[in-house]
C-alpha cells in the first residue's frame, strides 16, 4: 500500500463519519432478511430494497460519504498541504485516494446487496449486483473526489446529483437516464443476471462506455485541478 | 539546544527565490503589489502588520498560489504547478492542521516516504531529534500542545533536509523555552547555508532572529535588507541618541553648533540628542567632545530597534 493510501485509510476509518457508512447497508440486509423471513414474494420487495434503496441510495451515499471525505476532508482541515508539499506528480497523489474511496465504498455496498441479491433471487444475481455496484462506486467515486476540488460544497453537489438527477428527474425525464450511473449500474446487473427486478431503458454498450468515461474523466480532471491547487489567501 | 549537525551532511549548495514584479489580487484587491526580492541563505524575517499580504506572499513562494502578475523561481524554475521543487522547499504554514490520528513518528515518516529518501526512518528520527519531539513521538498528535504540533509540522518540513524553509508565524503556540530552541533551530539552519524565511507579526520575535528583514506594508514591500541599515537610509527621520558624559550642559551647547544636530534635550539622566546625519554626528562628537574635555560615557541610538524602523514605515 503506498503512503498517500495509508494515510487516505488511516484518515477514512479515523474520523467518525466513517460510521454513517454503517447504517445504510444494515438497512438494506435487515430488510431482505425481514421480507424473506416472512415469506414474502420477492416479486413485492426485491425491486424497491434491490433497487429503490441499494442502488439509488446505499451506493451513492455511501460512495458520497467516502469519495468526498478522502480528499475533502483533507482540503477542509487543510491537511492536504502536508501532501501536497512534496514532490509527487498530482496523479500518484489522485489515484491511491480514489483507489481507497473507490474500494471502500464498492465492499462496503456490494456484501449487503449481494446478500439481498442472493436472498431476493440467487446467486447469480447477488453476484451481479455486487460486480456492478462496484464498477458503480468507481464511476461514482471518480465523481465525487472531482467535485471535491472543483467545488467548496462537494456534498451538497453531490446530493443534488444523486437525488435530483437520479432520483427525481431520472423518474420523470426519460432522457436523463442515459447520464445516470444508478441506471447504467442496473443496466450491468441486469446483463449480468438478466431478471425480471432489474430494468432500465439505458443499453449495456451505452451503460460500459459512460461508466468508463466519467470514471477517467472525472479522473483527469481532478488530477489537473489538483496541480492547480490554491490555497485560500488569507492574508495576516 | 540541538543543533544541525552540518559536518555530517554533504556541503549545502545554496538555493535561491527571485521574485520580480510578483502582485496577486481577488477581484479588485490588491493582495500583494509589485514586489520584486531575492532571497539567498541566511535567515530573513518576513514583517508586517496583519493584513500586509505575507501569508498571501509564502503561499505564492511555496507553489500555493499563482501570481496573478510577475515571475516567480526557485533556482529558475517556477513554483507554480511544479511539485518538483519540494524537493528542495519545505514548508510550515500557519494553519496548525495536521493528521491528528498519526503519532508524530508515524507522520514524519510519512513524509519522509513521500519524498522517496533512501533512509525514510533515520531522516524521520533525525528531524525528530531536532525539534526535541523524541520523548512524545509515539503520541497521537491529537494529543499534542499547539506548541508540540508546530514541532512536528517543522520536523515534518525539514525531513528531507530542504535546502529552502519557508514558516508562516513559526512561533506561534510556543512557549518561552521551545520559542528559544526553534531560534536557535533557525539560525543553525541559516548558518549552514540553508535559505529561511519566515514570517512574523511580532517585531521581538524577529529582532531576536535575523538582522535581515522584508517589511511589507499593505502589500508593497517596504524596505529590504538589514533594519539597522534601513533606519539609516531614513534620512528625513532625525536619529535619536542617548548621551550621557561628564558634563551634559556644557556637551549640549556645544553639540547644537554643530550643523549636524538638529535637537537637544537635557534632563537629569543626560542628553538626548536628535542628529539628521547619522554618520555626520557619530563623527563630530567625539571632535566636539575632546576639544571641549568632556569625557563621553554613553552613546546608544534609540530608535534604531526593530520596532522603530516599523512604526516610521507603516506610518511613512
Amino acid at each position: 500500500m503506498s503512503t498517500v493510501s495509508w494515510i487516505t485509510a488511516r484518515g477514512l476509518f479515523g474520523r467518525r463519519r466513517f460510521l454513517m457508512l454503517l447504517p445504510l447497508p444494515a438497512v438494506l440486509v435487515l430488510l431482505a432478511v425481514l421480507c424473506r423471513s416472512l415469506g414474502v414474494d420477492p416479486g413485492e420487495w426485491a425491486s424497491p430494497v434491490l433497487v429503490g434503496l441499494g442502488l439509488a441510495v446505499v451506493l451513492p451515499v455511501v460512495a458520497l460519504i467516502v469519495g468526498t471525505g478522502v480528499l475533502g476532508a483533507e482540503i477542509d482541515d487543510g491537511t492536504v498541504v502536508h501532501i501536497l508539499t512534496k514532490p509527487l506528480p498530482r496523479w500518484q497523489i489522485v489515484l491511491p485516494k480514489l483507489a481507497v474511496a473507490a474500494g471502500v465504498s464498492a465492499v462496503t455496498v456490494a456484501v449487503p446487496l449481494y446478500v439481498a441479491g442472493v436472498l431476493a433471487d440467487s446467486v447469480r444475481l447477488g453476484l451481479a449486483l455486487a460486480a456492478a455496484s462496484a464498477l458503480g462506486a468507481l464511476a461514482y467515486s471518480a465523481l465525487f473526489l472531482a467535485l471535491s476540488l472543483v467545488t467548496r460544497r462537494p456534498v451538497l453537489l453531490g446530493l443534488v446529483y444523486v437525488l435530483i438527477w437520479e432520483g427525481l428527474l431520472g423518474n420523470f425525464v426519460s432522457g436523463t437516464r442515459v447520464l445516470s450511473i444508478q441506471q447504467w449500474v442496473i443496466a450491468l446487473a441486469d446483463r449480468m443476471a438478466p431478471t425480471a427486478l432489474l430494468s432500465t431503458t439505458v443499453s449495456v454498450p451505452v451503460a460500459v462506455v459512460l461508466i468508463a468515461l466519467v470514471s477517467v474523466g472525472f479522473t483527469v480532471l481532478a488530477i489537473d485541478r489538483l496541480r492547480s491547487f490554491s490555497v485560500a489567501g488569507e492574508t495576516s | 539546544m540541538t543543533t544541525l549537525d552540518t559536518d555530517a551532511r554533504p556541503a549545502v549548495t545554496t538555493s535561491t527565490l527571485d521574485l520580480v514584479g510578483v502582485s496577486r489580487w481577488y477581484g479588485n484587491v490588491v493582495a500583494v503589489n509589485d514586489v520584486t526580492m531575492q532571497l539567498g541563505s541566511g535567515v530573513t524575517g518576513l514583517l508586517g502588520p496583519n493584513g500586509a499580504g505575507k501569508t498571501t506572499l509564502l503561499h505564492m513562494m511555496a507553489g500555493f498560489l499563482a501570481p496573478s502578475r510577475g515571475t516567480l523561481t526557485l533556482d529558475g524554475e517556477s513554483t507554480w504547478r511544479n511539485p518538483g521543487v519540494y524537493r528542495q522547499l519545505g514548508l510550515v504554514s500557519e494553519r496548525e492542521a495536521v493528521h491528528s490520528f498519526l503519532t508524530a513518528k508515524e507522520f514524519v515518516l510519512a513524509s519522509a516516504k513521500l519524498h522517496r529518501l533512501p533512509d525514510p526512518q533515520a531522516a524521520a528520527r533525525r528531524a525528530i531529534e531536532l525539534v526535541e519531539m523524541t520523548d512524545a513521538q509515539d503520541r497521537r498528535i491529537g494529543t499534542y500542545s499547539k506548541g508540540m504540533r508546530q514541532r512536528t509540522r517543522v520536523a515534518a518540513a525539514l525531513v528531507h533536509d530542504p535546502q529552502v524553509l519557508l514558516l508562516d508565524e513559526p512561533f506561534n503556540g510556543m512557549d518561552p523555552r521551545q520559542r528559544l530552541h526553534m531560534m536557535g533551530l533557525l539560525h543553525s539552519l541559516g548558518d549552514a547555508g540553508r535559505t529561511i524565511l519566515f514570517s512574523s507579526h511580532i517585531l521581538e520575535e524577529v529582532e531576536q532572529v535575523s538582522g535581515t528583514v522584508q517589511v511589507m506594508v499593505a502589500g508593497r514591500l517596504a524596505a529590504s535588507g538589514d533594519f539597522r541599515t534601513i533606519r539609516r537610509l531614513m534620512t528625513n527621520r532625525p536619529h535619536v541618541f542617548a548621551v550621557r558624559s561628564t558634563d551634559d550642559r556644557a556637551l549640549a551647547v556645544a553639540l547644537m553648533a554643530d550643523a549636524s544636530v538638529t535637537g537637544v534635550e537635557l534632563d537629569k539622566t543626560g542628553l538626548t540628542v536628535r542628529a539628521g546625519d547619522y554618520g555626520a554626528f557619530t563623527r563630530a562628537l567625539p571632535k566636539i567632545a575632546l576639544a571641549r574635555q568632556i569625557r563621553v560615557r554613553q552613546l546608544t541610538p534609540e530608535d534604531e530597534s526593530l520596532e522603530s524602523v516599523f512604526s516610521y514605515l507603516v506610518e511613512a
